[in-house]
């Protein structure tokens, strides 16, 4: 049975101008020491979509799901007291900015002891011992002279392990990595991946890495999901995906990587992501993809099968390899 | 921690320098000679006149006498009364205690109802909570004190008759100062209703103190509040599955106070300047009301020296908040 398991999910915003559907018939299905990745541009409800899971998204947010289960608990059902005793304990998050997400005011030891003591009851001492070890764990040096001190005195790496050490202070069954290094410099990005690897493998957590950097999903994920404007537009294991892509956007986000593009000038999506007022008709991708004709700017592509990706395409890529 | 203690100390000797002219040279501004007004109807002789003017000083160059001031206040010395003759300190500080007691009060009152009314309303923003507190805030801020003070006498003395009009305490309780607030006192002297009476005495004037600064207070952290609930580290309590009160109260409230603490920093000034009006309004026998009586008497000494103990007191208040403001907010205390 999967860990985390959401068969489509919706996200809508009451905004000024109207309804925002900023997640689209989400699927994802987690299994116990899953690496999965989540991969999309700016505004394409990767976040929104893990926030809804923690249900930390603000009251202007209409979540539904026609399931939306953690270990075989219904999240959407569980009063909110419950899900408060999920949220932190076995399905943690990390964010995007660590300086921001680290509470000014407050130490560091203070700041990781905190879950420990409300989820494990842990007295003064053990928190102590326990803060230590974690932050020995995400490789802290002198631990025990970081617990006093503030966010302002950590770099942003030491930030972000930090908040990894908060995160799996309670030992979480799923932790929720939502761009754990885009707002590092390049060489701690590298490390900040490469200790939640370690740390996966370690305890045999399951990891969800949302990313808009293929290049991350390279090195770390097993599985991918590929998401534009809302919607999944392709599912694959990470290999495949690399190899034959089956959607037009997966296929040009790969052409993108610099490892990757030939020829003097890196390719690049023509356009952007569909707001909230220029949804297009049809397929979502349509105005930005070079394979488009006259059915993708009408009708609604079908899901394709496993093999192609399940990818959201009229004419999904590389077919004659899936068959193979 | 102490470099950052010396740098606010220093900071106050300019401040010093600039209030004492100020002090100095405002009074003088206004007309009245002060030696006529000390005569009296019966006035005086030319001679008796001109040897008045020799022992106030007032022959000297007005730079001498500013200098002869300040030298004084630097050896404690804020000058004597002309009317009673008395020392402006010994004054000063038998009247601080009224006034005290009713800042203390007030700010105590803007407090305790300010914060968590800021508070319940950034939370609810926009509900009818929120805007039914905003709105009667807006009104206590804009509400002339003098009129809301005769407005609460004619309703709550007069057509009520709850409470008296003036005074500290009623006129049937004796008992020696010990510490000058009269709460404490009346306590102390095991008198019965004694307490009670103190209290009837000071609910009105408190009130009208702290209107201000209540809804100064609860706007500041509204607002301060609502700014803080959006940052990402209030996310993060959340994220960790932390109760909401310890999210609001606790990680969000924390980082809120930094801002209201300055204004309530800043309200404890207001409290001293609105005691003015407010002692007037009530008769509280205070150094609001000991100011102004001094001002019609042109009593220069005790405008000077009472203008600059007021200010030496908002100057130390101010140095508590910047240090309070440190501990609060770790950023300022290692920098």
């Amino acid at each position: 049975m999967a860990l985390l398991s959401i068969r489509n999910l919706s996200v809508t915003f009451e905004t000024a101008t109207g309804p925002l559907k900023a997640v689209d018939g989400m699927d994802l299905a987690v299994d116990p020491g899953d690496i999965v990745a989540i991969v999309g541009e700016s505004g394409s409800g990767k976040s929104v979509a893990m926030l809804a899971v923690m249900g930390l998204l603000p009251d202007t947010a209409t979540v539904t799901a026609d399931e939306m289960s953690f270990a075989g608990r219904d999240l959407a059902t569980l009063s909110v007291q419950a899900r408060r005793q999920v949220i932190g304990k076995d399905i943690a998050m990390i964010f995007q900015e660590p300086v921001a997400s680290l509470n000014p005011c407050f130490t560091v030891g203070f700041q990781i002891g905190e879950a420990l003591k409300t989820h494990l009851g842990l007295g003064r001492a053990d928190r102590q011992r326990r803060s230590i070890e974690l932050l020995q764990e995400v490789g802290i040096p002198e631990p025990e002279k970081r617990l006093s001190a503030f966010p302002h005195q950590l770099s942003g790496g030491m930030s972000q392990r930090v908040m990894i050490a908060m995160a799996i202070s309670c030992q979480p069954q799923l932790l929720i990595a939502d761009e754990p290094s885009t707002a590092l410099d390049v060489t701690i990005q590298a490390q900040i991946l490469d200790l939640l690897v370690k740390l996966q493998r370690d305890t045999g957590m399951a990891l969800v890495l949302i990313t808009h950097d293929m290049g991350v999903v390279a090195e770390t994920a097993q599985r991918v999901v590929v998401q534009y404007a809302g919607q999944q537009v392709e599912r694959q294991p990470v290999g495949g995906l690399f190899d034959h892509p089956h959607h037009p956007y997966t296929a040009a986000l790969l052409d993108a990587l610099p490892d990757r593009a030939s020829g003097d000038r890196l390719p690049a999506i023509p356009g952007v992501v569909p707001g909230q007022s220029d949804r297009p008709d049809g397929c979502l991708f349509n105005p930005r993809c070079k394979f488009a004709d006259e059915t993708c700017r009408t009708v609604a592509p079908p899901r394709q099968s496993a093999e192609l990706g399940e990818a959201l395409c009229h004419y999904p890529l590389n077919h004659r390899e899936a068959a193979a | 921690m102490l470099r950052f203690l010396l740098n606010r100390i220093g900071l106050l000797i300019p401040t010093f320098i600039g209030v004492s002219i100020i002090a100095f040279s405002f009074i003088r501004l206004l007309p009245g000679d002060p030696i006529l007004l000390l005569a009296g109807e019966r006035g005086m002789t030319d001679e008796r006149y001109q040897a008045e003017v020799v022992k106030y000083g007032f022959d000297k160059p007005i730079w001498q006498q500013y200098l002869n001031y300040l030298g004084d206040l630097l050896q404690g010395d804020f000058g004597t009364s002309f009317v009673t003759k008395k020392p402006v300190l010994t004054e000063f500080l038998t009247l601080f205690p009224a006034t005290l007691e009713l800042s203390l009060v007030a700010i105590v009152l803007a407090v305790v109802l300010g914060v968590p009314a800021g508070i319940f309303a950034a939370v609810k923003r926009g509900s009818f909570f929120d805007q039914s507190i905003m709105s009667t805030a807006l009104v206590g801020y804009s509400m002339p004190i003098f009129w809301w003070g005769l407005l609460l006498i004619i309703f709550f003395s007069g057509i009520l008759q709850w409470t008296p009009v003036s005074g500290r305490i009623s006129l049937l309780y004796f008992f020696p100062p010990v510490t000058g607030f009269m709460l404490v006192d009346s306590l102390l002297s095991g008198q019965k209703g004694a307490f009670a009476s103190a209290v009837s005495h000071l609910i009105l004037p408190a009130i009208v103190l702290a209107t201000i600064p209540l809804a100064v207070i609860a706007r500041q952290t509204r607002s301060a509040m609502l700014e803080v609930l959006g940052e990402d580290y209030v996310r993060t309590a959340r994220a960790k599955g932390l109760p909401p009160r310890r999210v609001v109260g606790l990680h969000a409230l924390r980082n809120a106070l930094i801002p209201v603490i300055t204004v309530i920093g800043l309200s404890v000034g207001t409290l001293l300047a609105g005691a003015i009006l407010t002692e007037t309004i009530f008769s509280w026998p205070g150094i609001g009301k000991w100011m102004v009586d001094s001002i019609f008497r042109r009593d220069y000494e005790v405008i000077q020296g009472g203008l600059m103990l007021i200010a030496g007191i908002v100057m130390i208040v101010n140095l508590i908040v910047d240090l309070l403001y440190g501990l609060i907010n770790p950023r300022i205390r290692h920098q």
